[in-house]
C-alpha cells in the first residue's frame, strides 16, 4: 500500500467534505486527481456525484440478448439432436412454448451475469491491494484528497483541507508523514 | 428510531457478530442435532430405497414434493419483496431487505434439494442437467421438470447475487475493524471495496438492474412449479389459474416467513430499535392483502370446478370439502383466512405479537395447502379402480422436520457471520432523513424570518 503519493483529509460530516472538494477544485486540481471515499453513498452532495455515467443497463440488455440466443440455441439443439427417426406424429420437432420458457430463463440469467461482470470490472473490484485507503472511513469518516500533488504544494493542500473542516490530514508515499 | 450516530449503528449491528450467548449455543446444538438425525434417516432411505417412505401407487408425490413446493414458495419472501420495495423506494425497507433476502437463498436451496431427496437414486440427479447421455439423448425440454431446473437455478444465482452485492460495503466495514484471520477472510469477501463514488454508483445501478431482473424470474419460478402439476390432466391440477394462484400463495407464505424471522432476530439479537413495530405493521398490511388474494383464488378455483360439475374433478373436490381430507382443508382455510383476517384487519391487533401469530398460522396453512393440492388429486384420480391412500412414514416426517431445523440453523449461522441488517443502507437512509429534516427546518426558519 501507499506507493502512490497523496494528501487527504478525513472529514466527519458531508458538508465539510463538500467544502474540502470545492477547495481542491478552486486550487485547480483536475477532477481525475481528486480522491473521494465514503462509508455510504452521498448522492445529495457534489463529492458523491462523481463518475455517475455508466453503460451497465445496456450491457445487461446485451447480456440478456446473448443469454436468450444461447437459451434458444440450447433448446432447439436438444430437440433436433434426438435420433432422426423419432416419430412426432406430424407435430413440430422443435416445440415453441417449452423452448420459449428455457429462452426466457437464460435471457434473465444472461442479464444477471452481464450485470455482475460489468460491476466487477467498472467498479474496479477484485483488487485487494490498495494504493490509497484509510480504515477510518469505516468509522464514519469521509476521505477527500488529491493524488500525486506537487511537493511544493503540500503545505497549501494541507491548509486548505484543514480550513475546510478536515479532522485529520494525512498523506501517502512521499507525503506519508503529513 | 431515535437518530443514531454512524458509530452507534456500527456498534449495534456488529455486536451480534462478536457476542455468542449460551442460549445461542443451545439452540444451535438442538437444530444441528435435528439436522443430523434427518440426514441419518435420509441415509437409511438411500440404503433401503423409497420403500421406507409412505409413497405407494397411486400416490407417488406426497410429503417431499409438498416440501419442495412449500420451500420454493417461502423463498419468495426475500428477493421478490426486497426487489419490489427497492424499486418503489420504500424507505422503511432498509432494515428488512437483508433478513428477507437470506430467507430466499436458504429456502430455495432447501426446496431445490427435495426433488433430489425424492429420487430413488439421488446420485443420478445430474441426469436432469442439459447434456446428452452416452446414447446421445438429451433431457426432454418439453418436461416441466426441466423447466424447474432452469428456473430454480436462475433464481438461485440471481438471489445469491442480490444478497451478496449489498454485503460488499459491510464486509469492508468488518474488514477494517477486524484483525488477523478474520481480517483476511472479510478482506477477501469485500472484493477490494473502498467506497469511492464510482463503486457506490455502480453498486446502486447493479442493484437496480438486479431488482428489475429478479421480479419476473421470481414470478416465473413459481409459475413453473405450478406447471409441474397444471400440465398434467389430473383432476384439480389441470387449471389455467394455477400459475398466478401459486405465485400469490408463494408471496403470501413468504411474507409470513419474513415476519417470523424478523421477530426472532428482533428478540434474540436485541434489534428492537431497528426492527420496529412499524415494520411489522406494514408487513402485516401486505399479509392482509395477500390473505384476501389467496381466498379469492381458492374461491374462484373451487367455484369454477363446482359449476363445471365434471365427474372426476368433483370426486376430488368433495374429498377435500367433506371427505377424509376435509379436516385439513378447513384447517387450511382457518389458518390462511379466518384467523389472520381479524388480527391483521383490526389496527389494535396488528401488533408484533399479532402479526407473528397470524404469520405462524399462515405458514402452517400454506404447508397444508401444498399437501392438499398434491395428495388428494393423486389418491382419487379418475375411476375408483385407481384410487389409493397415503400415510407419511417417520422417515418423511423426520426429514421434513430436519429441513425446518436446517433453515433455522443456516439463518443462525448467517446472523453470526454477517450483519443481518445492511449497515450502510441504514446509515444512508438516516442521512437522507436528516438532510430532509434540516432542509425543512431551514425553510421554516427562513419563512419565519421573512414574516
Amino acid at each position: 500500500m501507499a506507493s502512490v503519493d497523496s494528501i487527504y483529509g478525513l472529514f466527519a460530516d458531508p458538508r465539510s467534505a463538500d467544502r474540502g472538494l470545492k477547495t481542491l477544485q478552486s486550487a485547480g486540481v483536475p477532477s481525475q486527481r481528486i480522491l473521494v471515499m465514503s462509508p455510504e453513498p452521498f448522492e445529495e452532495y457534489d463529492f458523491g456525484r462523481a463518475d455517475r455515467g455508466t453503460s451497465m443497463p445496456w450491457i445487461a440488455a446485451l447480456g440478456g440478448l446473448l443469454g436468450g440466443v444461447s437459451g434458444y440455441a440450447l433448446a432447439w439443439y436438444t430437440q433436433i439432436a434426438y435420433p432422426s427417426h423419432i416419430i412426432s406424429g406430424g407435430m413440430p420437432v422443435v416445440s415453441k412454448w417449452p423452448s420459449g420458457i428455457v429462452t426466457y430463463e437464460l435471457t434473465m440469467l444472461g442479464a444477471i451475469f452481464a450485470t455482475i461482470v460489468t460491476l466487477l470490472i467498472t467498479a474496479k473490484l477484485l483488487h485487494w491491494k490498495f494504493d490509497i485507503y484509510d480504515p477510518e472511513i469505516s468509522y464514519g469518516k469521509i476521505l477527500i484528497g488529491v493524488i500525486d500533488p506537487a511537493a511544493e504544494s503540500r503545505v497549501e493542500f494541507e491548509d486548505r483541507l484543514r480550513d475546510a473542516g478536515a479532522e485529520k490530514v494525512k498523506g501517502t508515499g512521499q507525503f506519508g508523514t503529513a | 428510531m431515535a437518530t443514531k450516530t454512524p458509530e452507534q449503528i456500527n456498534e449495534d449491528l456488529l455486536r451480534p457478530l462478536s457476542v455468542v450467548s449460551p442460549r445461542y449455543f443451545i439452540a444451535l446444538i438442538f437444530f444441528l442435532a435435528v439436522v443430523i438425525v434427518a440426514v441419518s434417516f435420509f441415509g437409511r432411505q438411500i440404503y433401503d430405497g423409497l420403500g421406507v417412505t409412505g409413497l405407494n401407487r397411486p400416490v407417488f408425490w406426497a410429503f417431499y414434493i409438498t416440501n419442495f413446493v412449500f420451500w420454493i414458495g417461502l423463498s419468495h419472501a426475500g428477493t421478490l419483496i426486497s426487489a419490489i420495495l427497492r424499486l418503489c423506494n420504500a424507505t422503511w425497507r432498509r432494515p428488512v431487505t437483508r433478513c428477507a433476502e437470506v430467507i430466499t437463498v436458504f429456502s430455495l436451496s432447501i426446496g431445490a434439494s427435495f426433488p433430489i431427496i425424492h429420487l430413488g437414486r439421488p446420485w443420478l440427479a445430474f441426469w436432469l442437467f442439459p447434456y446428452p447421455s452416452e446414447r446421445g439423448i438429451w433431457p426432454n425440454i418439453r418436461s416441466p421438470l426441466l423447466w424447474d431446473f432452469f428456473a430454480i437455478n436462475t433464481y438461485l444465482i440471481g438471489s445469491v447475487t442480490f444478497l451478496l452485492l449489498p454485503m460488499l460495503p459491510d464486509f469492508a466495514l468488518i474488514r477494517d475493524r477486524a484483525s488477523g484471520f478474520r481480517k483476511r477472510v472479510y478482506g477477501f469477501l469485500a472484493l477490494g471495496w473502498r467506497g469511492t463514488p464510482k463503486q457506490w454508483h455502480r453498486l446502486e445501478t447493479a442493484m437496480h438492474i438486479m431488482a428489475i431482473a429478479i421480479i419476473p424470474v421470481a414470478v416465473s419460478v413459481h409459475s413453473i412449479v405450478s406447471w409441474d402439476f397444471a400440465m398434467a390432466p389430473v383432476p384439480m391440477w389441470h387449471s389455467t389459474i394455477f400459475a398466478p394462484y401459486f405465485v400469490a400463495g408463494a408471496i403470501f407464505s413468504g411474507i409470513a416467513a419474513l415476519i417470523i424471522a424478523m421477530a426472532g432476530l428482533r428478540k434474540f439479537l436485541h434489534l428492537e430499535e431497528y426492527l420496529r413495530p412499524i415494520h411489522f405493521e406494514n408487513l402485516g398490511k401486505l399479509l392482509l392483502v395477500m390473505s384476501l388474494l389467496w381466498f379469492y383464488f381458492v374461491f374462484s378455483e373451487r367455484l369454477t370446478g363446482w359449476y363445471g360439475n365434471e365427474k372426476y374433478e368433483m370426486s376430488v373436490f368433495w374429498l377435500t370439502q367433506r371427505g377424509s381430507f376435509s379436516p385439513l382443508f378447513w384447517a387450511m382455510v382457518f389458518c390462511n383466512f379466518i384467523l389472520p383476517m381479524p388480527i391483521l384487519a383490526i389496527k389494535k391487533l396488528r401488533t408484533i405479537t399479532g402479526t407473528v401469530i397470524a404469520s405462524i398460522a399462515v405458514v402452517i396453512g400454506m404447508w397444508i395447502e401444498r399437501f392438499l393440492i398434491i395428495v388428494p388429486s393423486l389418491a382419487h384420480k379418475y375411476g375408483s379402480f385407481s384410487w389409493g391412500s397415503y400415510r407419511p412414514s417417520w422417515t418423511e416426517i423426520i426429514i421434513t422436520a430436519g429441513t425446518f431445523a436446517a433453515m433455522a440453523l443456516l439463518y443462525m449461522l448467517f446472523a453470526k457471520a454477517v450483519p443481518i441488517i445492511a449497515v450502510w443502507e441504514l446509515k444512508a437512509g438516516q442521512s437522507v432523513e436528516r438532510e430532509h429534516l434540516e432542509t425543512v427546518l431551514a425553510a421554516s426558519e427562513a419563512e419565519a424570518g421573512a414574516k
